[in-house]
């Protein structure tokens, strides 16, 4: 019997967990957002696999699974299959501090908020060296777009966490869910509506979510980065982006939202009510807006969203000096 | 990791690829945009030379389903070209039908009987809403937004099944013969158009206050893609492209033919020459086009719906005729040489879509990427219809 020291285990089978998590998450996700899709287009959406066509994720990914894995000529093969694995990997760091309920969080630990922020700029790597390492054009474009879009989305992003900080005291994700109450007037959207509002536009952006795709505009670069990858390759791409969504709503959750708590029973239903319910809001905005322009998405940023998450920031910090 | 040699490159790719002639400019990119891109709508191959997503160079490359439409018409005898037509511009099929029936039968010195051009109005218009539907479902894919295509398509079906019952089939429509139509049009057609023009009427307000009035589609189409009259002039652009850029010119008014003289209605014109009149012409010409098949259901003659003495294989004689409809996508012209047997000597097939690509060189240039994808989509092209 080899002796494994408590955390590690602890980590091991939160990591566990967590893969079933994301994995399934993801199934459910497919499924919701081309449900939603085609009840948003007067269609029904699949149908055909399974009761209402609840088996079509499961299928797809299967299919996923079993397609031929393509390198392209003159790629650089190491890169690029790094890349995929890269944008996923830290996708599951991601979970380890959030506090699903009252007593599930993986791990407790004091720069949870630190942690996720800095994990999921990660991804923004990830998806430079994929169009970077595809020898195609439109990859690099989409590359060079992701780039941009994603540093200065993280700005605003920044500043309109920190407020919650002030007003929380704390970087533990768990402190911050619990220094809110269970009613809705007791949660930290109340004090930061704009900030609420900054920050689940800039999750939109950071996820690379329409009206925000840029990346991957399909009219424009073919489908950017993830052009030249078949098969898992753009599984893990499309099951990465899946876990930045559940990530960066859950963030959402907690900061504003009250996070597990909620009226009656505090647990973790709510918090997947909340992170579910924000989702939903994610998928319905993508099939009812058209894709904004390169430099209107900048300009959105640097014009507003970063003056007003500031001006934000500093009306807070005078408050709660007062 | 850059494997494969520059000899290797030099013998790849087609006759033009080999012999493309870059812009001197540095620290350009070279991309093929087409013919496999999801908003080339269909096989147009555009080649770019992009700075940044700056566009230095857009040259459109044709010929991917060049058919030689025009070549199949001097074997074929006049009726067996019929069905040709529909398969020109696919979208707009009966405005191709009647522009090579109208041509034949001013070189036959045919006359059309009323009722058969009441029907061809109705039908042509129908068809007209069908096509700005698609290319409205369309553009706004372009545009990032995917729901509208498919609302398109549902009021699509509509008018398709209607055709469908008088014409016999749903796209490529080859319903006018010479003389006349191929089938009259019964009651139940009638109530179902009218039916449809209520209905596309409440459609209209919907579509403008989800779509057109939208800040981000408005950013996306207003003040691109600039056609001032005198590119158009150069280029011969007409159509949406011509009206948008506040010229009111329609074949419909400009040299009456048929019936169309004998319906009121407005021929939309903005002043503005961006991307968002284009679109706002179109939107417009729908509502139009449902004013004039209500007024030509309303004033619909009895009689034969075909000339009774219809020739089953004409043989017009010797001389030359050309006959101009307005389609969807502006005007379509049909040049036909006849030496008197029963094939035509020569058919030359004036498209719009070909003028209006044209100019999508000259106006693509020092945009940005995505704006270029906006232009293109602006212009409507069928590439069907401009290779021909």
């Amino acid at each position: 019997m080899i002796n494994l020291p408590l955390p590690l285990i602890q980590i091991l089978i939160g990591l566990i967990g967590i893969l079933a998590f994301v994995g399934l998450n993801g199934l459910v996700l497919v499924y919701l957002e081309r449900k939603i899709a085609g009840h948003i287009q007067r269609r029904p959406g699949p149908f055909e696999v399974g009761p209402h066509g609840i088996l079509q994720p499961l299928a797809d990914a299967v299919k996923l699974v079993g397609k031929q894995l393509i390198t392209p000529k003159g790629a650089d093969s190491v890169l690029y299959w790094a890349a995929p694995i890269i944008s996923f990997a830290p996708a599951i760091v991601c979970f380890l501090p959030l506090p699903f309920g009252p007593k599930l969080t993986n791990i407790d630990i004091n720069v949870g908020l630190v942690l996720i922020l800095a994990f999921t700029g990660l991804n923004v790597l990830a998806l430079c060296l994929a169009g970077w390492s595809s020898q195609n054009k439109w990859s690099l474009l989409g590359a060079a777009r992701d780039i941009s879009q994603s540093v200065a989305y993280e700005i605003p992003l920044l500043l309109s966490v920190l407020p919650i900080m002030m007003l929380s005291g704390s970087l533990n994700l768990y402190e911050i869910s619990t220094s809110q109450g269970a009613w809705p007037w007791q949660w930290h959207i109340i004090y930061q509506p704009l900030g609420f509002f900054i920050f689940f536009i800039c999750i939109l952006a950071e996820t690379n979510r329409a009206p925000f795709d840029l990346p991957e505009a399909e009219s424009e670069l073919t489908a950017g980065f993830h052009t030249e990858y078949s098969g898992m390759g753009f599984g893990l791409f499309f099951l990465a982006e899946y876990s930045y969504m559940i990530v960066a709503c859950a963030m959402a959750s907690i900061l504003f939202l009250g996070g597990f708590n909620g009226p009656i029973v505090s647990g973790w239903w709510w918090f997947l009510f909340k992170v579910y319910a924000l989702l939903i809001v994610m998928i319905w905005l993508r099939w009812t807006y058209p894709r904004v322009r390169f430099d209107q998405l900048l300009n959105i940023c640097w014009k507003w969203l970063i003056p007003l998450s500031l001006i934000n920031l500093l009306v807070t910090a005078l408050f709660i000096k007062l | 990791m850059l494997d494969f040699k520059l000899d290797e490159i030099e013998q790849s790719g087609d006759f033009y690829t080999r012999n493309f002639q870059p812009t001197p400019e540095e620290n350009k990119l070279v991309l093929n945009m087409g013919p496999q891109h999801p908003s080339t709508h269909g096989v147009l191959r555009i080649i770019l030379e992009i700075d940044g997503e700056y566009i230095l160079r857009a040259e459109p490359v044709l010929g991917y389903i060049h058919r030689m439409q025009e070549k199949m018409a001097e074997v074929k005898t006049y009726p067996q070209y019929l069905p040709n037509m529909g398969r020109v511009d696919y979208l707009h099929a009966l405005a191709w039908n009647w522009a090579y029936a109208g041509a034949v039968e001013k070189l036959m010195g045919l006359e059309v009987p009323e009722r058969a051009e009441y029907i061809r109005v109705i039908t042509c218009e129908l068809n007209r809403i069908n096509s700005h539907l698609l290319w409205w479902g369309a553009y706004l894919l372009d545009l990032g937004a995917f729901t509208p295509i498919m609302y398109a398509f549902a009021d699509r079906e509509i008018v398709m099944d209607i055709l469908q019952r008088i014409t016999g089939s749903r796209l490529t429509y080859c319903y006018y013969r010479f003389g006349g139509v191929s089938a009259d049009i019964d009651q139940k057609f009638i109530n179902d158009t009218r039916e449809f023009c209520k209905y596309m009427r409440g459609r209209f307000p919907i579509y403008k206050d989800l779509v057109t009035d939208n800040i981000i589609l408005r950013k996306r189409v207003e003040d691109i893609g600039h056609i001032n009259l005198e590119t158009c002039r150069k280029y011969g652009a007409t159509g949406p492209v011509l009206r948008g850029s506040g010229k009111p010119y329609d074949v419909r008014r400009a040299e009456p033919y048929s019936v169309y003289d004998r319906f009121d209605f407005e021929i939309p014109v903005y002043d503005e020459k961006d991307a968002l009149a284009r679109y706002l012409v179109r939107m417009d010409e729908m509502e139009q086009s449902l004013r004039i098949i209500e007024q030509a259901l309303d004033s619909l003659p009895e009689g034969d719906y075909i000339h009774p003495k219809t020739p089953k294989n004409p043989k017009p004689p010797k001389g030359e005729a050309y006959f101009a409809v307005e389609g969807a996508r502006g005007k379509i012209g049909v040049y036909l040489v006849s030496d008197g047997s029963k094939s035509p000597y020569r058919l030359k097939l004036r498209s719009p879509g070909f003028s209006n690509l044209s100019l999508f060189a000259e106006i693509a240039r020092g945009t940005l990427l995505a704006d270029a994808i906006s232009i293109l989509g602006s212009l409507d092209l069928v590439i069907p219809e401009i290779d021909r």
